[in-house]
């Protein structure tokens, strides 16, 4: 049972690897939709306290599926989860940065790089809104993600400190 | 020269105590230093690594110029993957192969891990707490704004520049994995093709 588990994440987790063009939050949709709808190993508000401690946290975002694989099974879920997360696209990453020097030059790079780009965004657009469906679940709630928009795009101090607003007015009871 | 670099700082023992030098002078990495470097990019990294990354390995170490950076970079948004991870493995191998690519990627994601993992135990026992939910549902908040901000940060240069090509494009990735919630896998392998087909033809523009 526990390794039957342990196999259906390292498998979902190793694809996600090699669908995520564009970073990490490229395949949030996708993640929620496994861990939630399909597989039901999280409730949705697990799914968004897992994705609230990944992005508070330092290092990389990503790093989500290790707390989803210690939701799921514990230390072992947790490292076959970062493990299966990392290995194909560091593999793929490894063998391509050496040609990639070669091809520089090659117009059909900048035609996949043009062509990748809107597919990219389209889709972080979605992480963000399957993201914030998930936490925005009052007015209060959703001023505190309006907040945090404001300050990356505008403001002149780290958003994390909104973050540490967030907890507080979270722990005053007002979200 | 990056691939002169490169042979230079294979053929020497890969943990040197001190960096050696490059054809042009700037360091080489240890596999140490490889190590502490991503350790540290991974530890400052809050709400996003990559800015970190650039401080440290163009601003503080000089190990890469700006465009030697933004070259790998664009690499590594052009593989599938975290963009972070791939960067920690392309510099690693770039300055001292396999071992520094392993050494890299063991410092960005080593410490990051343990830290996961205290916070999972602690979420497991505690995760449903009134106190601890309710701050969590603060901070999840506050986080999710986060990510918002990065689609509409990447959205309007692109949108700016090629509307007509990249705002259909775009859009159809939103509705299909946002909205109707389809499974990445079947939406990403023909809107790829898609996004290639319409930028192969409008490559003159």
């Amino acid at each position: 049972m526990e390794t039957a588990v342990l196999l259906v994440m390292a498998r979902h987790f190793a694809l996600l690897s090699l669908l995520a063009f564009g970073g990490g939050n490229t395949v949030l949709p996708e993640m929620h939709r496994q861990a939630v709808e399909v597989s039901g190993w999280l409730t949705d508000q697990q799914f968004a306290d897992l994705f609230a401690i990944a992005q508070a946290a330092p290092g990389p975002n990503i790093l989500i599926v290790t707390l989803i694989g210690w939701q799921v099974a514990g230390l072992a879920g947790a490292l076959v989860a970062t493990a299966a997360i990392c290995a194909p696209a560091c593999t793929l990453t490894y063998i391509v940065a050496h040609l990639w020097e070669r091809f520089r030059d090659r117009p059909w790079r900048r035609v996949v790089q043009r062509g990748l780009a809107p597919v990219t965004i389209g889709i972080v657009a979605a992480g963000a809104f399957v993201v914030a469906q998930t936490v925005d679940r009052s007015l209060v709630a959703a001023l505190l993600t309006l907040a945090t928009v404001a300050v990356s795009m505008w403001g002149r101090i780290n958003p994390l400190w909104v973050l540490v607003l967030g907890g507080i007015v979270g722990a005053a009871g007002w979200v | 020269m990056p691939a002169a670099t490169n042979q230079d700082a294979m053929s020497h023992p890969p943990d040197a105590a001190v960096g050696d030098l490059s054809v042009e002078g700037r360091p080489v990495p240890t596999l140490s230093q490889l190590f502490l470097a991503f350790l540290g990019i991974a530890m400052s990294g809050f709400g996003g690594v990559l800015p970190w990354a650039r401080r440290m390995l163009v601003e503080r170490r000089r190990w890469l110029t700006g465009p030697e950076f933004t070259d790998i970079l664009g690499l590594c948004q052009f593989l599938p993957g975290p963009n972070i991870i791939n960067v920690s493995i392309a510099v690693g191998s770039r300055f001292r192969g396999l071992p520094g690519a392993l050494s890299a990627i063991s410092g960005l994601i080593g410490g990051p891990v343990l830290l996961m993992c205290a916070a999972g135990a602690f979420y497991a026992r505690h995760g449903d707490q009134p106190m601890v939910r309710s701050i969590f549902a603060g901070v999840g908040a506050a986080a999710a704004g986060l990510v918002v901000a990065m689609a509409i940060k990447m959205a309007i240069p692109l949108i700016r520049e090629r509307p007509l090509e990249a705002a259909p494009v775009a859009l159809v990735g939103f509705v299909t994995v946002g909205l109707l919630r389809w499974p990445l896998a079947w939406v990403l392998p023909p809107l790829l093709a898609v996004g290639m087909a319409i930028a192969w033809w409008r490559r003159n523009r």
